[in-house]
């Protein structure tokens, strides 16, 4: 059907009071637009000062379609306030009923957005939403504390099948991925050390670096920050997307507690998990350092591993232990929280996603240097 | 206007549709007459809307033709079928507006994807089309702030964004109250007087059906094929198959204990 269309024209002739339009050509929406060629045409038309009706005559008009409607409706609603009569007998039937269909003046879009509000203004409103923000980032962490106090009493309204499915995916399923890190980890810091402590003789310091190092400060870390991005994102983006489709309202109709049923699983499942990977993390990156070591740097084996055990006490995986923990219940609060709060939009779920993980990176890096300031003071 | 000597804008030829192994329909054929409203009938379930799919270029159906004209379709390679697919517009069920961009940024989309006009005439073109449609209100808010009619509205101005030759609509008034719902049913018949377009709708709400569809196809959930052909009032008045009958009279089938 390639019909080869000519350009929408027409013609405007005065007869006594009236003025005549021709229309003549394909009025077809197209690239060059005849829609806006009409703009100007319209405003031609009302130059005239003694113009009283405007009579139309399609007998010429080829094919046509809304950019003739754009064209009449335009006119249309030109001539009204002048107090100009529109005879549209000459109109093609169709369009005629389309043009019915039209209101008379085109509904005024809608009042421009307001400006911007002043400084103040904006500072308070911004304060205000923090506050609020804070004051129920507080409601949440304590609902949860005491909610897994009642859980651990099996007494919340908790499905055991939502926690084991949670625990699978913080944890047996994140093995590979925290392996991966922490092994290269390990080796880095083994590769880095090798090259300073070498030329003071001190290689199987090497040992000592690699394991304080890990144990107290990357395994957590790491194993954090891979745990925010594959699970804390995906918290946020799975509650909001619930949020679009009306599901978290049919749970909150049912009387089902969001906090018990969608936050307390996942964060008891991230806050225990996360520490178990970073036990797992620590050996792994340990082994990473291990394998550096022997095979590049000739330190025999049993003497990395009698090294490593005096440089690593029991002091030393409880601190980093108790970071994990942190962490985990960090990147889970703070994924659920960003989920929950999130709009309706498909765009507001990957917001949701991004500033989960981002959250929770910044949170975990904060934290880390709390602890680390806390462990100066301390002596730890 | 007399549809019967008219050509048939769009053929079905002994189309089966399915997911996988699991067929659907099959051998399902019929001819949908330029400027007619067709209904694709039948009860829940039975694969109206996946046939729907076939039939909008989502689903590749397992066998049987579809014509437009002298081209078949799914013969086309995915360029052509683009083509095509540009003189269609879908309303699809709850009218799947994109939820990120306000009405008139979701009618305004295949404008700018598709032509090179410039933003003014787009943005005459969709006040245009918001206003044939019926929306007076609500065009610069999100979908989520929307009402289900004037979602359904908007949806179909976003079908005839681009001037289709075809608009398919799936259950479009499904959903709306019975005033919204007779409003709609008239709003469709105006835009295919007026525009001359072909409208193929997916529907089991008998009213609409008797109220606009002057041809149809009836499928059966049981046999997995079409067991009736015609206008809906007419497969009333006359159909002797006794699912058609019963689906048609609203009543249950006559010694038929086995839900379909």
């Amino acid at each position: 059907m390639t019909v080869a269309s000519t350009n929408p024209r027409l013609t405007t002739r005065a007869i006594g009071d009236d003025t005549l339009v021709t229309l003549m050509g394909d009025w077809i929406t197209k690239d060059d637009g005849g829609a806006a060629d009409s703009a100007a045409a319209t405003a031609a038309l009302f130059d005239r000062k003694d113009l009283k009706v405007i009579k139309f005559d399609s007998s010429r008009l080829g094919r046509w379609d809304s950019s003739l409607l754009v064209y009449l409706s335009a006119v249309r609603d030109a001539a009204a306030p002048r107090s100009i009569r529109v005879d549209d007998k000459g109109i093609p039937v169709a369009a005629r009923r389309l043009l019915a269909l039209l209101p008379q003046q085109q509904a005024e879009p809608s009042a421009a957005p307001p400006g911007r509000p002043m400084f103040v203004e904006r500072f308070g409103s911004r304060a205000i939403a923090q506050w609020c923000e804070l004051v129920a980032v507080t409601v949440l962490v304590g609902g949860q504390l005491l909610q897994s106090g009642a859980a651990l009493l099996g007494r919340a309204r908790m499905r055991r099948v939502d926690f084991v499915g949670c625990m699978y995916d913080a944890g047996i399923a994140a093995l590979p991925m925290v392996a991966l890190v922490n092994v290269l980890v390990g080796a880095i810091l083994a590769f880095v050390g090798a090259i300073e402590l070498r030329r003071f003789g001190a290689d199987i310091y090497i040992a000592n670096l690699v394991g304080l190092a890990q144990v107290r400060e990357m395994a957590a870390v790491m194993t954090a920050i891979v745990m925010s991005g594959r699970t804390g994102g995906a918290y946020a983006a799975e509650i909001a997307s619930m949020q679009g489709s009306n599901e978290l309202d049919a749970l909150r109709v049912l009387g089902i507690p969001l906090q018990d049923y969608l936050v307390l699983p996942r964060v008891m499942a991230l806050t225990l998990m996360t520490p178990v990977l970073y036990l797992y993390g620590s050996a792994i990156g340990i082994l990473g350092g291990f394998g550096v070591a022997v095979s590049m740097l000739n330190i025999s084996p049993e003497l990395f591993m009698a090294q490593t055990r005096s440089a690593v006490t029991m002091h030393e995986i409880s601190f980093g232990f108790t970071k994990s923990l942190a962490f985990g219940a960090l990147i889970a609060l703070a994924g659920c929280r960003i989920g929950l709060k999130a709009g309706r939009s498909a765009s507001d779920v990957g917001h949701a996603a991004t500033s989960a993980v981002v959250v929770s990176i910044i949170g975990i890096i904060m934290l880390d240097a709390v602890f680390a300031v806390c462990a100066n003071a301390l002596d730890i | 206007m007399d549809h019967e000597h008219q050509e048939p804008v769009l053929q079905v030829q002994g189309i089966a549709v399915g997911y996988g192994d699991q067929g659907i329909q099959h051998d399902v054929s019929f001819d949908v007459k330029r400027g007619s409203i067709f209904a694709i009938m039948g009860p829940s379930g039975c694969g109206k809307s996946t046939l729907m799919k076939a039939l909008i270029g989502l689903l590749r159906p397992s066998a049987g033709a579809l014509r437009f004209g002298p081209e078949d379709y799914w013969a086309l390679d995915q360029g052509r079928r683009d083509d095509f697919g540009r003189r269609f517009g879908v309303l699809f069920q709850g009218g799947a507006l994109w939820s990120s961009m306000t009405a008139e940024q979701n009618v305004a989309l295949p404008l700018q994807m598709f032509t090179h006009l410039s933003g003014a005439a787009i943005d005459s073109l969709v006040q245009l089309k918001l206003s044939l449609v019926g929306l007076d209100s609500g065009r610069r808010s999100m979908p989520a702030d929307l009402s289900g009619g004037m979602r359904q509205r908007v949806g179909l101005a976003r079908a005839l964004a681009l001037d289709p030759q075809i608009l398919f609509l799936d259950e479009p008034s499904a959903g709306l109250d019975p005033i919204a719902a007779k409003r709609f049913d008239d709003l469709i018949v105006q835009l295919r007087d007026g525009f001359g377009v072909t409208v193929v709708m997916v529907s089991h709400e008998l009213p609409s059906l008797f109220g606009i569809c002057d041809d149809g196809v009836f499928l059966d959930a049981a046999t997995h094929t079409a067991i009736g052909h015609g206008a809906p009032s007419v497969l009333r008045d006359s159909s002797d198959n006794p699912t058609v009958h019963a689906f048609m009279r609203r009543e249950l089938p006559a010694g038929n204990e086995k839900p379909a």
